[in-house]
């Protein structure tokens, strides 16, 4: 029993990182651009945010907790959503080829993140900022002691009730709001969408900018709370990044559906090292690296029974990918 | 009648507009394409000076020695062009079909992982000859079946194959983890294979053992160029990359000629899988395919599926990535200048196609246009 608690203990936290990722992508991909620079975006926010906590902490005599949290969030969302800028100028106003741009701007945000990176890492193999990690991750006070009920649900950092409410509030813009609405009309059909007077590259730039500011938050997310407020040269946000756009196709385009996802593909992620011991038998090392694959095979039948059932309300934005030229017959 | 109705009621119009180019000569499709990387150069140069207060001619200058310093760097610089090149070679017939392959990197992986597999539990048994088919052959087939998967279902139920093929990477990946972990026992990591009695490595020529990789990767890039500019299948992938629908009112079989494109490509990065193992690494790691399968795209996006165009931009990516590593080793600074300088510049060559395919009207000029036409 207390594995499975320190399982799920474990894959709420990780589901949190691909749910912002997800989430962001989610936007974006509701305004027809598919955004393949999640990673890079992810890699910008991350670093901006760890960035500009890590100097505060350190030149700040008597560091402000809040005023830490409000920095790197805002470091991390306008880093973040430079990056999707970048994407949105070269695929909607120059109409790019958006895969390879968005492949281009995942080299570009990974080799930023950790150019600078080693300037703050000076020689060591990682650096950390301890009291971004503590405002970040800081537990509810109350509720987080009540036994096992605390442990499970109210022992994370705020980031994760955020994501939580992002989550909700997307699903109702997406399908309450006028300007949701709008969106989802450019990203289906954007000539019919221009027809009916809504600014289509407008639309766009905004879902693609604000989309990367969401992506860039699981960044932040995972080097301030995630990964202990510790900044090191890897390839872990890369990997994360690429799961989001994953997570993406699991809840077919729905933002409700990316909170339990994100928790299930946690869980997934986890199994290699929870499920052995909870059904009582030892894993020899190579088995755990097969274990690993199972979130992408997930994914993978999940993509394969979508396109299978072919249920209209499944399928991605019908302009996908696809640039939009006025004028184009 | 448009022209009455211009001058009846004044509208106002926009400043600039956009217009589509009905195409333009080669020659000034080149000197965009230059104009874009000087400027791309220009930006990394300002970028450098305001980071590092470095003299950005001096850094480029550093860059240009860490491929043509010494006739080893250049060796290695071939070698790594190759590597890059064949990739990309087998990326340009799914490409050009509009079929997004982004699983370069997990079947370079399985091929590299079937030809290691064979160094190590056959490498000895049997002859060099028969051993350099089988590992050629099952690294073909793996890469080949890799690349079946996600194209069988996007032929039959339009699975979005992006994304698809992406997953497969990180089954690759699993896979080659787990069976490296086995081979290496309890090392702590595997190391060269076969050090000793060298079985499966290539033999050397002209005292390098990748030569043999850069005689295949260079007759794969005249035959990949002839069977994509001049064969009938060059031409069905042509017509299906332009359009499915024409291509099924012409006749063409447009499930048929996707397996078979993807199974072309997946064979390809199959044998580069092969070529790394037996010509370069000697030896097979998560890190094998190293990013090749996502910079090929580039490489085949940016050449127009044009095999030699895309030796030229292999070329600059290895030009760039090998000069950074030596800006960083020079400088004490760190090898992932490289990321961001590529980046640059492949924003500046992705965007710079906007002025190769439209043009921008200004308001006078548009009014003169309507009055011709008037």
């Amino acid at each position: 029993m207390s594995n499975l608690i320190a399982w799920i203990i474990r894959a709420i936290p990780f589901g949190t990182i691909i749910m912002y990722g997800a989430m962001g992508e989610i936007m974006t991909e509701k305004s027809g651009n598919l955004n393949l620079g999640v990673p890079g975006i992810m890699y910008l926010g991350g670093f901006a945010g760890y960035a500009s906590a890590y100097y505060y902490e350190n030149s700040a005599a008597n560091p402000n907790l809040f005023f830490c949290i409000a920095l790197a969030m805002i470091c991390c969302i306008l880093a973040s959503m430079a990056g999707g800028l970048i994407f949105s100028f070269l695929t909607i106003t120059l109409r790019a080829n958006q895969n390879v741009s968005g492949l281009a701007l995942t080299t570009f945000g990974m080799g930023v993140a950790n150019f600078f990176g080693v300037f703050i890492l000076n020689g060591s193999s990682y650096s950390a900022a301890p009291i971004a990690n503590k405002a970040f991750s800081a537990k509810i006070p109350v509720l987080s002691s009540m036994g096992v009920i605390g442990q499970m649900f109210f022992s994370y950092g705020f980031l994760v009730y955020a994501a939580i409410v992002l989550a909700i509030a997307l699903h109702w813009f997406l399908n309450k709001t006028r300007a949701g609405l709008n969106l989802r009309a450019v990203g289906e059909n954007p000539a019919t969408a221009d027809a009916a007077g809504i600014n289509v590259t407008k639309y766009k730039y905004m879902a693609t900018c604000c989309g990367a500011g969401i992506s860039g938050i699981g960044g932040l997310y995972y080097v301030l709370d995630y990964n202990r407020g510790i900044w090191a040269t890897t390839g872990q946000i890369e990997a994360l990044g690429w799961l989001a756009v994953a997570l993406v196709i699991f809840t077919t385009w729905k933002p409700l559906n990316a909170i339990w996802g994100a928790y299930l593909f946690g869980i997934l992620y986890w199994l290699y090292q929870y499920l052995p011991n909870l059904m009582g038998f030892s894993l020899p090392n190579y088995a755990m690296d097969l274990v690993q694959m199972v979130p992408y095979v997930v994914t993978i039948v999940v993509l394969i029974v979508v396109s299978l059932r072919k249920k209209r309300e499944n399928q991605p934005p019908a302009h996908l990918g696809l640039a939009y030229f006025r004028e184009e017959r | 009648m448009s022209g009455e109705f211009r001058q009846a009621t004044p509208v106002r119009e926009p400043f600039m507009r956009i217009v589509k180019r009905d195409g333009m000569r080669v020659f000034h499709r080149i000197w965009v394409r230059i104009a874009a990387i000087i400027l791309a150069l220009v930006v990394d140069a300002l970028f450098i000076y305001f980071v590092t207060g470095l003299n950005p001619l001096d850094v480029y200058g550093v860059m240009f020695g860490g491929s043509f310093g010494s006739k080893i760097r250049f060796l290695w610089s071939v070698r790594d062009l190759v590597t890059l090149l064949i990739v990309g070679i087998a990326l340009a017939p799914a490409f050009k079909m509009r079929f997004w392959n982004i699983g370069g990197e997990g079947q370079i992986l399985m091929g590299a992982l079937m030809s290691a597999l064979c160094m190590v539990y056959i490498g000895t048994k049997v002859p060099s000859g028969v051993l350099f088919l089988i590992m050629a052959a099952t690294s073909i087939l793996i890469g080949a079946f890799w690349a079946f998967i996600p194209a069988y279902f996007k032929a039959h139920w339009g699975t979005n194959e992006t994304l698809f093929t992406l997953m497969m990477n990180y089954v690759a990946t699993a896979f080659v983890a787990c069976s490296t972990n086995i081979m290496r026992g309890q090392a702590s990591s595997l190391g060269k294979l076969n050090m000793g009695n060298k079985a499966g490595w290539f033999p050397r020529l002209f005292g390098q053992y990748f030569t043999i990789n850069v005689i295949v990767v260079l007759s794969l890039m005249v035959l990949m160029y002839v069977y994509l500019k001049y064969s009938k299948h060059g031409y069905e992938i042509s017509v299906v990359g332009e359009s499915e629908n024409t291509a099924r009112y012409a006749g063409i079989n447009v499930k048929k000629v996707m397996i078979r494109t993807m199974l072309i490509s997946g064979a390809i990065c199959g044998l580069a899988g092969f070529l790394i193992v037996g010509g370069k690494d000697m030896t097979v790691s998560v890190n094998t395919a190293g990013g090749r399968g996502f910079d090929a795209i580039i490489v085949a996006w940016l050449a127009k599926f044009n095999t030699f165009t895309m030796a030229l931009i292999s070329f600059l990516l290895v030009f760039l990535e090998n000069g950074a590593k030596e800006i960083a080793s020079n400088y004490n600074l760190n090898d992932f200048a490289s990321d961001i300088i590529s980046g640059v510049i492949l924003f500046f060559i992705l965007g710079c196609e906007f002025f190769i395919n439209y043009k921008l009207v200004f308001r006078g000029k548009a009014h003169k246009e309507v009055s011709v036409r008037v």
